[in-house]
């Protein structure tokens, strides 16, 4: 064997699992590289899933072999290959010799200007925590006021056992399995995720996750969430970290999908800061994200989104408009620095009569990097008097970034109103200067000045999502002027 | 306080100031003037360190520190104030939180701590009081949609609220109509004192009504041709511009 390739190497991993038959590696902790439906099975066999959950991650498999990776977005990188990636691990647990002095002193100088506190640093490197007293206390009472209420928040792997009826009714109602390519990956291979359900009537309590964030973390790369507001309840949902995580998984494709049933109302908000790749475009995490609600009669769905990280970022938090009166919102800040591209926007889809929308994205490039806004806003021939409102801003910074905004409108009613606003500006040398000269620094008059244009956005966030974003912008552009 | 020896400065190769010597002494009131494109911008870009401007020559001192090697904000920090003849649009910003950054950057250099929010809402109040300015105004986008005499009271406000040592006021007459050229120069007089100087730039002699100087300096073709008192104003007002022109 002199010419030992990897193709050699494939061929023998194919032909071992045949050989030996498949099951014996659910002894190991990681499945081996490569797809096909005995992997698919052996995960829901791995989670202990209901044979009705198998069938659905084969369907989408087999949706999925039929379908061919997009490129129409405005991002260029080399296509990942898909039978190099293993598709299961075990959850990692907590390494007991492992200190926070083994971690990269870089990101721990980042946490600390983040402000995180040492046990979720801990939590987010894997360190074992000594002391947990506080935060496990907090969960417990949050949990129990969650369950008064009739709240349920846990894994999507455990709704999936002791909810059946809910994710059954649910999971796909959005983001169908044939939906897109990377949509039908991530049905047939998503390896955990959320599930949320806030029964009728029900306001929920608490921001869901602002505790249970770092709990969150690591819950890999085809993470699936969904969230069901029945009638007349609400929920605040914040998804993400404003840390930076340094996922070794170069590909990420979630699924996100939100029911908001009559009257209900879903408020959705992410910050996402996967490793956007070193300074010359090395590495980074490639973001594929298929994230839509549904809302029936009178229902509100509102998308906030702050995109700081990710090599590639493609996604496009989508709203369908299915019942009279029902509202979307799409908030967006997306910032891409050195060589980071985003094509990121939204769809609103009115079939209801008196719909509403509105969409605010503030995109900021500096460096070297491409930032797109891709949107659309539909009118069905049924939605009498829907009403869009877009306004689509883009901040460059120096020469060499690029702004693109590709607004698409369809509309088939002719009482629709639809609005469609776009600037352009770049940080002025003039602003910078008059900064400082009050004595502001320049990296904190970019700060000031991206934040004042992200603004109408930030405001949308909760309160103290909303401090660490501000902080996040400015960690994410620093270096980026002079 | 402020001594300028024999500055050269040009601007993407043409050359403005051609030897411009000045002292400023604290408690003292400098004004400037002189025809348009004299220089007076320029020698008040350049003491702010503006690096679109390049010293080819001279100095510019600060209590005997040479400021060439100094950045904008570390001038600022050292005392340096300068009122825009344009002040500059930051949308999204409030003046509330522009004045909060800047004053609480000007403190982490100085190695003190951050201004307690009360204390800084208390001079908020304080200054905007001395300036006839509505509160309304402090949560407004810096600058954006204000009127011209809006903008200069707002710079003003800001001169008030950072106390520099050394103010340079660059044309901050044009624009105003007469209340507010009042309202601004009352607010300059009352932050006069023996420990701080400042510098007007202006065409006319209109200003000088409402700030009295101690000394007028006629800025022109790059260097300062003509020192006196504040009678030098009155003359010049009289004879125009062309009387100097006429004699250099």
């Amino acid at each position: 064997m002199s010419k030992y390739t990897e193709d050699d190497l494939k061929v023998e991993l194919e032909n071992k699992e045949y050989e030996y038959g498949f099951y014996t590696d659910l002894e190991s902790d990681t499945f081996p590289i490569g797809l096909n439906e005995s992997i698919v099975r052996a995960i829901s066999m791995k989670k202990e899933e209901p044979q009705w959950m198998t069938d659905w991650r084969i369907e989408a498999f087999r949706a999925w072999q039929e379908m061919i990776e997009p490129n129409w977005a405005n991002v260029r990188y080399e296509k990942p290959d898909f039978q190099a990636i293993s598709y299961y691990s075990a959850p990692k647990t907590a390494d007991p010799n492992k200190t926070l002095g083994d971690v990269d002193p870089e990101l721990l100088a980042m946490y600390k200007k983040l402000g995180i506190s040492i046990d979720e640093q801990k939590m987010m490197n894997n360190v074992a925590m000594d002391i947990v007293v506080d935060s496990v206390s907090v969960a417990t009472t949050f949990k129990k006021t969650l369950s008064e209420k009739g709240i349920i928040f846990c894994p999507i792997s455990e709704a999936i056992k002791e909810h059946p009826d809910l994710v059954r009714k649910y999971l796909g109602a959005v983001v169908p399995q044939k939906d897109n390519f990377y949509a039908a990956l991530n049905s047939a291979v998503f390896s955990d995720g959320s599930f949320c359900y806030i029964p009728k009537g029900v306001r929920c309590p608490m921001e869901l996750s602002t505790y249970f964030r770092i709990n969150q973390a690591g819950t890999g790369q085809f993470e699936r969430t969904l969230v069901i507001a029945d009638e007349g309840s609400y929920v605040s949902y914040l998804e993400g970290c404003t840390a930076p995580s340094r996922d070794e998984n170069q590909l990420h494709a979630a699924v996100v999908e939100l029911i908001a049933l009559d009257g209900a109302e879903i408020k959705y908000s992410t910050v996402q800061n996967w490793y956007p790749g070193n300074k010359e475009g090395k590495g980074g995490v490639y973001n594929f994200v298929t994230k839509r609600g549904i809302c029936e009669k009178n229902a509100k769905i509102s998308w906030t989104q702050v995109e700081t990280g990710s090599a590639i970022t493609w996604k496009y938090p989508s709203v369908i408009l299915k019942g009279d009166h029902s509202v979307g919102e799409f908030y967006s800040i997306a910032v891409t620095n050195n060589y980071q591209q985003a094509d990121t926007g939204t769809k609103m889809i009115h079939l209801g009569k008196n719909t509403k929308s509105t969409i605010i994205s503030k995109g900021i490039s500096a460096g070297k990097s491409q930032n797109s806004y891709r949107g659309l806003v539909q009118i069905g021939a049924r939605a009498e008097n829907a009403r869009n409102f877009s306004q689509c801003d883009s901040l460059l910074m120096g020469n060499n970034c690029g702004a693109h905004t590709f607004p698409y409108i369809e509309s088939k009613n002719p009482s629709a109103k639809i609005e469609h606003e776009a600037t352009t500006s770049k940080i002025g040398e003039d602003q910078v200067f008059y900064c400082n000269q009050r004595g502001i620094p320049t990296e904190k008059a970019i700060a000031l000045i991206v934040n004042g244009f992200s603004k109408e956005v930030l405001n949308k966030l909760p309160m103290e999502f909303a401090v660490e974003a501000q902080k996040l912008l400015e960690i994410s552009l620093e270096g980026s002027v002079g | 306080m402020l001594q300028i020896k024999n500055l050269h400065a040009k601007v993407e190769d043409k050359d403005i100031l051609k030897g411009v010597n000045l002292t400023v002494n604290a408690g003292e009131v400098h004004a400037i003037m002189g025809p348009n494109g004299s220089g007076k911008s320029t020698l008040s870009a350049v003491i702010a360190g503006n690096e679109n401007y390049e010293v080819t020559a001279g100095e510019v001192l600060l209590d005997g520190e040479d400021l060439s090697d100094l950045k904008p904000e570390e001038r600022a920090h050292r005392g340096i104030f300068l009122s825009f003849q344009y002040p500059i649009e930051i949308p999204g910003v409030s003046v509330t939180n522009f004045m909060k950054t800047a004053i609480n950057e000007s403190r982490k250099a100085k190695g003190i701590e951050e201004m307690p929010a009360n204390e800084m809402l208390k001079l908020i109040r304080e200054k905007s009081e001395l300036l006839e300015i509505d509160r309304k105004f402090m949560s407004r986008s810096l600058n954006e949609g204000f009127s011209g005499g809006e903008k200069k009271r707002n710079e003003i406000f800001q001169m008030a609220m950072l106390e520099p040592k050394l103010a340079i006021l660059d044309e901050t007459d044009s624009g105003l109509d007469i209340d507010a050229l009042r309202i601004v120069a009352n607010g300059v007089n009352k932050l006069k004192s023996d420990k701080n100087a400042v510098i007007v730039i202006t065409h006319y002699q209109r200003l000088l009504d409402y700030i009295v100087p101690d000394f007028v300096h006629v800025l022109y073709n790059g260097k300062i041709v003509k020192s006196g008192g504040k009678e030098l104003a009155y003359e010049l007002e009289e004879k125009g511009y062309d009387w100097i022109k006429a004699e250099n």
